[in-house]
């Protein structure tokens, strides 16, 4: 009884002191949200007010999109539409062909992750420079994110200081101090910025009613992206559309709070049109959102605003880490967004959850993303993806259960169990249970048998 | 007021003094307590591996065997959730579900309804209080750490009636303790170490027991805190409510 998920879980988990470590780290921040939770008296309401708007907008989707390219579009920029991750690489890799551009700084964006746009735009010749800082020391190492909003939080920093001492970002060998990184960080990525001929962002919000592009930064990076080069590309999903800034304002109090633990990012920046002399473009994609909107049981996934809650409050995965996932996005959410994209592939990871729920009580928008998860395992059997000896054991368990005689019967010779010594329980493969638990003790007379000979006074 | 009580089948079979305690218990308010005998499991273990329809049968009976009741009782939060929230989807167009709206966790029962006042039990003991995923976020035992809303807690409510006893809440007081029924087999590893996790931060507390309302959990825990030889013993809050009945 395994999974991907689970398997990778149990190398991740050998290593006892750093699985504290990225525990402890991920609970700090859920402690942090706690502390802006507690501070707003309207948050539950607050949360209530995020998860109708969204469901209002993606119910009115097609006409808040129309709204939202007409301001654009008065606006000059030249919008594009994307049925898929392919469509979506070919218009940003045309876009970028026509200005003869080489090399592109871009922020951080999961969708451009989701389309795989990095490595395809680097097949093709293009430089691609990520200038988050997370995002930049994973993709100098090569790495996937382990988190959506804090990608590189796996590493320490001496893991850093040294792979910007081999690319010759940090001169001075062995100093390992964060802000003398983060400087050198700085400096190496001002002269990405310069060189750059074009700049990518990525979108948390598009406002319907005014055509804003709201892009919420720590490090002010999208706006460096954006105010040297003069083609700025947008990439968004349709779903990140709010109706007007009052809703905006809603979603603007819940996103940092919820993501960082902070009132708000350092930087929320909102582009309406290119400034003069340069271009903006906006690509909208679709890749799958109009098939989960047309999904009956988990449409609601749509109302995400990918705050990252859910993870750092999920006892799997802060135990589990980001890469014992098999989609790119892991955590309650994760295991959702992996299902949809192909049910099939990434069943993996709905093992990753003990149903504790936590999730659906911290996430702003009300996705419910672990009762999504159960939905999910129900599902699993008609997909092929049932584990053999959890469907075995459920058909065991109705065949006991459904008959009071064979139950009574069991119930009578279970404490034969407690006979067998502990050491000969310990076959793994047979009983998980025996990893890491002594058995458990079986009464010498069930509540029954007692009830029944008129015990119970 | 006529009551069902439910004995969840694995307090049947492991834990029987839990369903004695709570029989005592509802006894000793005056009440009028039946044990329907045919009654075996909720279903929960299936469903939450991902086979809700094989507990549809077992729901179906459940119905009809304590349709008569006016409350069900039963001293487990994560049994009586599963009846409360899950049974009206599983029974959906097939059958009215009774029971959904009957069910109550004795603990939610003492505190709502009977709003006792007094306990027979006395207690000279440090306690810390294993706040249940289900009870805390499906049956609204205690207010969730994750909610801005006002707290209280129903088990700390009761367990603060009982004449000598120190009550404690761990740090993280309610974070999962990695059972999570089938999740503890098939991630073995994380559930281990989330109950090794949690088995600390409760004696980190000075506890000499850990008491909860879901002797699911503490049989997670007990199973843990004997193969680590972890000094801790674990004891059911209605066993705590009812102590010398």
């Amino acid at each position: 009884m395994s999974t991907l998920h689970s398997k990778a879980a149990h190398e991740f988990l050998k290593d006892v002191d750093k699985t504290t470590w990225h525990d402890a780290t991920f609970w700090s921040v859920r402690t942090k949200r706690d502390i802006m939770a507690q501070g707003l008296p309207e948050w539950e309401s607050l949360r209530e007010h995020a998860s109708d708007i969204k469901k209002h907008t993606i119910t009115h989707l097609a006409d808040y999109l129309e709204m939202f390219s007409d301001h654009l579009e008065r606006n000059g920029v030249i919008v594009h539409w994307a049925k898929d991750a392919q469509e979506f690489n070919e218009i940003v890799f045309g876009i970028l062909e026509t200005h003869k551009v080489e090399k592109m700084v871009k922020s951080k964006s999961m969708l451009t992750e989701e389309c795989g746009m990095n490595a395809y735009l680097m097949e093709r010749g293009i430089d691609v420079v990520e200038t988050d800082l997370g995002e930049r020391i994973i993709q100098l190492l090569g790495q996937k994110p382990s988190h959506i909003v804090m990608p590189a939080i796996h590493l320490k920093r001496e893991e850093v200081g040294r792979m910007f001492e081999e690319k010759g970002i940090s001169k001075e060998i062995g100093n390992y101090d964060p802000t003398y990184l983060t400087r050198c960080a700085r400096q190496h990525l001002r002269n990405q910025f310069m060189e750059a001929g074009a700049g990518l962002t990525g979108a948390n919000f598009g406002v319907a009613k005014t055509g804003d592009v709201v892009v919420c930064t720590n490090e002010g990076n999208a706006d460096m992206s954006t105010s040297m080069p003069k083609l700025h590309i947008v990439a968004m999903g349709i779903e990140k559309l709010v109706p007007d800034y009052e809703s905006l304002a809603v979603f603007q109090r819940l996103l940092c709070r919820c993501g960082t633990g902070q009132p708000t990012t350092t930087y929320t920046s909102h582009f309406r049109k290119a400034r003069p002399g340069a271009e903006m473009h906006v690509v909208l994609v679709d890749n799958g959102r109009s098939d989960i909107l047309g999904n009956p049981d988990h449409w609601q996934t749509l109302k995400c605003m990918r705050c990252g809650a859910c993870m750092n409050t999920c006892p799997v995965y802060r135990r589990s880490g980001g890469y014992s996932y098999t989609y790119f996005i892991p955590g309650p959410i994760g295991v959702n967004l992996g299902m949809l994209r192909n049910p099939v592939q990434y069943s993996d990871n709905v093992s990753a959850c003990s149903l504790c729920l936590s999730c659906d009580n911290v996430c702003p928008s009300k996705v419910d993303p672990g009762s999504q998860i159960y939905v999910w395992r129900q599902q699993l059997d008609s997909l092929g993806k049932a584990d053999p000896m959890k469907k075995f054991m459920s058909k065991g368990m109705t065949t006991l259960f459904d008959n009071p005689t064979l139950y009574n019967t069991a119930l009578k010779f279970a404490p034969l169990a407690n006979d067998v010594p502990e050491c000969m329980t310990h076959f793994s493969r047979l009983n998980p249970w025996s990893i890491g638990h002594d058995k458990p003790h079986f009464a010498g007379e069930s509540f029954h048998e007692m009830w029944k000979k008129g015990e119970v006074k | 007021m006529r009551i069902g009580l439910f004995i969840p089948c694995y307090v049947d079979a492991l834990y029987p003094e839990v369903g004695v305690a709570t029989y005592k218990l509802l006894k000793y308010y005056g009440l009028d307590v039946t044990y329907p005998l045919k009654q075996t499991c909720c279903g929960q273990p299936m469903a939450n591996a991902g086979f809700e329809q094989k507990a549809e049968p077992l729901a179906v009976k459940f119905e009809e065997m304590f349709r008569e009741f006016d409350y069900v009782v039963a001293p487990s939060a994560s049994c009586a959730a599963f009846v409360k929230v899950f049974y009206p989807r599983i029974l959906e167009g097939k059958h009215e579900c009774l029971t959904s709206g009957k069910i109550m966790d004795v603990v939610e029962f003492l505190h709502d309804v009977l709003k006792v006042m007094t306990v027979p039990g006395t207690f000279p003991h440090v306690v810390s209080v294993h706040n249940s995923c289900h009870g805390v976020r499906e049956l609204g035992l205690s207010s969730p750490s994750e909610r801005n809303i006002p707290p209280f807690n129903k088990i700390i409510d009761l367990l603060r009636l009982v004449p000598g006893i120190t009550v404690k809440e761990p740090e993280r007081k309610d974070e999962c303790c990695g059972f999570g029924g089938m999740f503890s087999v098939e991630e073995t590893d994380v559930s281990v170490r989330m109950g090794t996790d949690k088995l600390n931060r409760h004696i980190a507390t000075g506890a000499e027991y850990i008491t909860g309302p879901d002797s699911s959990c503490l049989m997670h825990m007990q199973g843990i805190a004997k193969r680590q030889k972890m000094p801790i013993k674990f004891i059911h809050v209605v066993q705590i409510l009812a102590a010398g009945l």
